[in-house]
């Protein structure tokens, strides 16, 4: 029995313990950012591996998305006899919901896990360590320009992602069902409001904040975490790790933003 | 047994103090209550077997942990009552070749000594090559400065990192294993490189080894770690004579026998 209770306060403490790294992470970079000097080098770094890099994967699961979403669309449309409709559903599906969160998700398993691994093999060799004894700040010098990017980038790789994805729902609408373009814009720009357009940024703003605060803290914390430990291995369960705890929140936040927007 | 430094005649200030510290990972106590001084300009060498604790108090001195209990004083300041902007003024003296070097893996050598100068000092990019090349000449790395660490040997690394520990000629140095994975010669070489720039720059400098008793020549006073506490802290001829158990045992293991008495040893190769 006491075996019992002893196991529910160990893992109670390593929850809270876990979580209060986070804020605690969180608290210690926002506060970088504006106790030293800013560099613009290291943030266009990060800008060009996590936007740059990402926008060939963004540009290709956009287009599938909006297409899919145009032959989806069409299929439910076309029961009710409203296909002109196409264009404002599959701006608003997009702008709303799915760019912000797929663009998120895709961003996460390209760049998340990449910043969340550099960290972890950062920590495993000392080089943080190292940073830390040369009296370099790494919240200021390894962290703050990542999110940085992370945050600037997001929005950016969404709206590219939106666009792309209702020029596929186009494609399909036009090529496949013979839609009229007039129909499909004009819904579209009737349809679609600054209010729409404002939610799908306050959510990619957010996932961009998520996505690099929570792959870079479980790499900064590698040594400290249940799955973590050193070597090789632990860098890999950890990177999954915050893949997987990134992905989940993003979810978590995309409902709670909705549910306070709507 | 006296775990302070017993050495009378130093009267130079003293730079590191820690004073009952212990520390606890976990059910494990690591440290069970060390006393260890470190004076200006001297060198003092911990040695122990492996897992004893050398790295932590290393770690301690750095401030990069935190004792369970006592207290790290540098330069007279208690480490743990520091926020970060003044403990990261304390480390502002300090340099470190940690034991795999921890160099940055996507720098070049050139970059990774250049890094201390760009981001803790305002000079110009003339006056940050002069020292970082003025440091990697010192340790016959000028023509390897567009390598990465990865294209480099090990005893090549070390001597990068020793470049990046001394390039803001630093008033101590902490040297983490520093001959580890390295063969005889090279860690002759490390060791000249030592002695050479500690006659140079006159830092005070912490090692933590195992090559002994190589180490004795270098070091001022030698401090055995063993069972969590220093079991004594003397000058290397002291050391080696010395009569406490733990240190005759720990002299007589590492200075080539197999065997604690010449007894045993005789029955050995018998």
């Amino acid at each position: 029995m006491r075996a019992f209770f002893e196991k529910i306060g160990y893992e109670t403490l390593r929850f809270l313990e876990s979580y209060g790294r986070l804020g605690i992470f969180l608290v210690r970079t926002l506060k970088s950012l504006f106790t030293s000097a800013f560099k613009l080098r290291p943030v266009l770094r990060q800008i060009h591996f996590i936007g740059v890099r990402s926008t060939f994967v963004i540009l290709f699961t956009g287009l599938f998305t909006g297409m899919v979403l145009g032959l989806q669309g069409y299929y439910t449309l076309n029961k009710f006899g409203s296909e002109g409709f196409l264009g404002s559903a599959v701006a608003l599906g997009l702008i709303r919901e799915l760019g912000p969160v797929l663009t998120a998700l895709m961003v996460i398993g390209r760049a998340g896990s990449a910043i969340c691994a550099e960290i972890g093999i950062m920590r495993n060799s000392e080089q943080i360590d190292a940073l830390e004894c040369m009296a370099i700040d790494p919240y200021r010098y390894l962290i703050s320009p990542k999110l940085l990017a992370g945050i600037f980038c997001l929005p950016l790789l969404t709206a590219i992602f939106d666009v792309i994805g209702i020029l596929g729902g186009y494609l399909v609408g036009f090529g496949l069902f013979r839609i009229n373009t007039g129909s499909y814009f004009q819904g579209m720009y009737l349809n679609v409001d600054w209010a729409d357009i404002k939610m799908g940024l306050v959510k990619s703003l957010v996932f961009g904040l998520l996505l690099v605060w929570i792959a870079a803290c479980k790499g900064f914390y590698l040594h400290l975490e249940r799955t973590g430990g050193f070597g090789a291995e632990g860098v890999s369960r950890t990177t999954t790790d915050a893949v997987v705890l990134s992905s989940v929140s993003v979810l978590v936040w995309d409902y709670l933003i909705s549910a306070l927007m709507i | 047994m006296s775990t302070v430094n017993s050495q009378a005649q130093n009267n130079s200030p003293v730079v590191i103090e820690l004073a009952g510290v212990k520390k606890r990972f976990g059910r494990q106590m690591v440290l069970r209550g060390v006393d260890l001084v470190v004076h200006e300009g001297r060198t003092l060498v911990i040695v122990g077997a492996s897992g004893t604790g050398k790295s932590v108090i290393i770690k301690h001195m750095l401030g990069l942990i935190n004792p369970s209990r006592g207290t790290v004083k540098v330069f007279g300041r208690d480490l743990q009552r520091l926020n970060r902007r003044e403990l990261n003024e304390v480390r502002s003296s300090f340099g470190v070749l940690f034991q795999n070097a921890a160099l940055f893996d996507s720098m070049n050598v050139y970059d990774n000594v250049a890094l201390p100068l760009r981001e803790r000092t305002r000079q110009s990019k003339e006056e940050i090559h002069g020292k970082v090349m003025g440091k990697l000449e010192l340790m016959g790395l000028e023509k390897s400065v567009d390598k990465f660490p990865a294209q480099l040997s090990g005893g090549m690394r070390k001597r990068v990192g020793l470049a990046r520990a001394l390039v803001l000629d630093p008033k101590v140095v902490f040297f983490d294993e520093p001959t580890t994975g390295l063969d005889v010669h090279k860690s002759n070489e490390l060791y000249r490189l030592f002695y050479r720039t500690q006659q140079q720059l006159g830092y005070t400098a912490v090692i933590v080894s195992h090559d002994v008793p190589k180490i004795f020549k270098l070091a001022d006073e030698v401090a055995l770690l063993a069972d969590g506490q220093v079991q004594g802290c003397m000058p290397p001829e002291d050391f080696q004579m010395s009569e406490q158990p733990m240190i005759r045992a720990f002299v007589e293991e590492t200075m080539g026998h197999l065997y604690l008495s010449d007894e045993e040893e005789a029955d050995f190769y018998a």
